[in-house]
């Protein structure tokens, strides 16, 4: 193998400066992107647990359509397709007059993807609570979404805590999927500097280093959070 | 709003079916990889093998937290530079799927096997079976009835992740699709016909998974 090292080149301007910046919208894009889906997933969730058909078919139709088309085509459909459908004025301002086109495009459509995942495991959590639960609130008055904002969501939101935490992560990643809308993240930032100086090895260590510190942080921090939420009575609450 | 042609299609039918079919190589070849290395890993860890059931776990949760694109990024680089020679995009990115999917593979099939009953391997033991022979005989065979399902579900997950090889320009589904989408300039034609085949193929997998699911529950 033929190969300069160079390991300085990480600490020099202006490549340190790049490695922070590419890092600085990773997290701006994962952060945005999972209060969408968070938000929207949650929605979604109560929904294809509610008793209203139409409502279910709803959340169902959603997560099937999100779900079954890759990512990556869901990203070009809002950044080259979407403003084409619309009037011109509109398609226009969602192209190029809005604030980073394609940042936001870019945090918008992973929040969509990730919300019809997130949507499924809410779902989970508030099967996991039972229908015992649902009718007991039920049958003391409550209407149904007092039963779901009281009893279901507040023991659903604790058991789900470790998917939820997995599905933070699945977003932490891809938002490097944003390179591909010319969003300059951690990822393109490393591959321009392996472009600029041939020091790959130096730059993608860089980008790994920094993806898996986050990761398992964020692991370890949950985990905490994990243990101090415990249900009563479940399994994890026996682990702590 | 612009007019729709989607004659574009028909008229690119063999370079997109040329495409569809790299799509296809490179699923197939990614599980058939994925599942082999993934089966390798999780016995690793399930034996105990001394030193290498940790290098197994760490291995499974290096890759688990890095980005699919950033691992195509680093193979695409490494591969020739390991090899000393320029190959093309296709085997180095076959390499980041096997390498990639094998970490998640191998948490399933590491699933897999614990959910089969300790006794099961006991039995086998006591009949005078040796250790491998128990796991290939015995745990295997029923580890891996169990958890198809969950493998056919990552399966079209991964069938989803080969459109990232746009990124290193391979001439997958994907990127014939752009290729016409800008040469004739019908980019909302091309990737409107793009979702839906995607959508189509992984929506009637799902399907067919789930009915597979309540056939093998009952």
């Amino acid at each position: 193998m033929n190969y300069n090292w160079d390991w300085g080149i990480l600490f020099r301007d202006p490549y340190a400066g790049w490695i922070l910046a590419g890092l600085g919208w990773t997290l701006a894009l994962s952060l945005l992107a999972w209060t969408i889906a968070f938000s929207l997933g949650t929605l979604l969730g109560i929904f294809r647990t509610s008793s209203s058909a139409l409502l279910r078919g709803i959340g169902t139709v959603y997560v099937e359509l999100f779900r079954n088309i890759p990512l990556l085509v869901q990203l070009f459909l809002w950044y080259f397709v979407f403003p084409e459908l619309l009037p011109d004025e509109a398609g226009r301002w969602v192209k190029r007059d809005m604030p980073y086109p394609a940042f936001t495009t870019a945090f918008i459509a992973i929040g969509l993807y990730t919300a019809s995942r997130v949507c499924e495991q809410v779902r989970s959590g508030i099967e996991a609570v039972g229908v015992g639960q649902r009718q007991a609130g039920r049958a003391i008055g409550m209407t149904e979404p007092q039963v779901f904002r009281h009893v279901l969501l507040p023991n659903a939101f604790r058991i789900v805590i470790p998917p939820l935490t997995s599905e933070f992560l699945t977003i932490f990643k891809n938002s490097s999927l944003a390179l591909t809308i010319g969003v300059v993240e951690l990822t393109a930032m490393t591959r321009q500097i392996e472009e600029y100086t041939f020091q790959g090895f130096e730059a993608f260590t860089a980008a790994t280093i920094v993806y898996s510190t986050v990761t398992f942080t964020v692991m370890l921090l949950m985990r905490v959070v994990e243990r101090r939420t415990a249900l009563p009575g479940t399994l994890s609450a026996a682990k702590a | 709003m612009t007019d729709l042609d989607f004659s574009v299609i028909g008229a690119n039918a063999d370079l997109l079916w040329d495409g569809m079919q790299m799509t296809l190589l490179l699923t197939v070849l990614g599980i058939v990889g994925g599942i082999l290395l993934g089966t390798v890993l999780a016995m690793l860890r399930i034996a105990r093998v001394p030193v290498l059931a940790q290098v197994a776990a760490l291995y499974v949760n290096f890759f688990r937290s890095l980005p699919l694109i950033l691992v195509i990024f680093w193979l695409f680089f490494l591969v020739p530079l390991i090899l000393g020679r320029p190959v093309g995009a296709f085997s180095s990115v076959l390499v980041a799927f096997v390498m990639f999917e094998a970490a998640y593979y191998s948490e399933i099939i590491r699933a897999g096997i614990n959910s089969v009953r300790p006794g099961q391997m006991a039995a086998a033991r006591a009949i005078g079976m040796s250790y491998g022979q128990s796991m290939r005989e015995v745990v295997l065979p029923q580890a891996f009835r169990a958890m198809t399902p969950i493998l056919l579900t990552q399966a079209i997950v991964l069938f989803q992740d080969t459109a990232l090889v746009y990124v290193v320009g391979l001439r997958d589904f994907l990127v014939s699709a752009e290729i016409v989408a800008n040469r004739d300039q019908r980019l909302v034609e091309m990737f409107l016909f793009v979702a839906l085949v995607y959508f189509v193929m992984s929506f009637a997998a799902s399907c067919g998974v789930r009915i597979l699911q309540r056939r093998l529950a009952t």
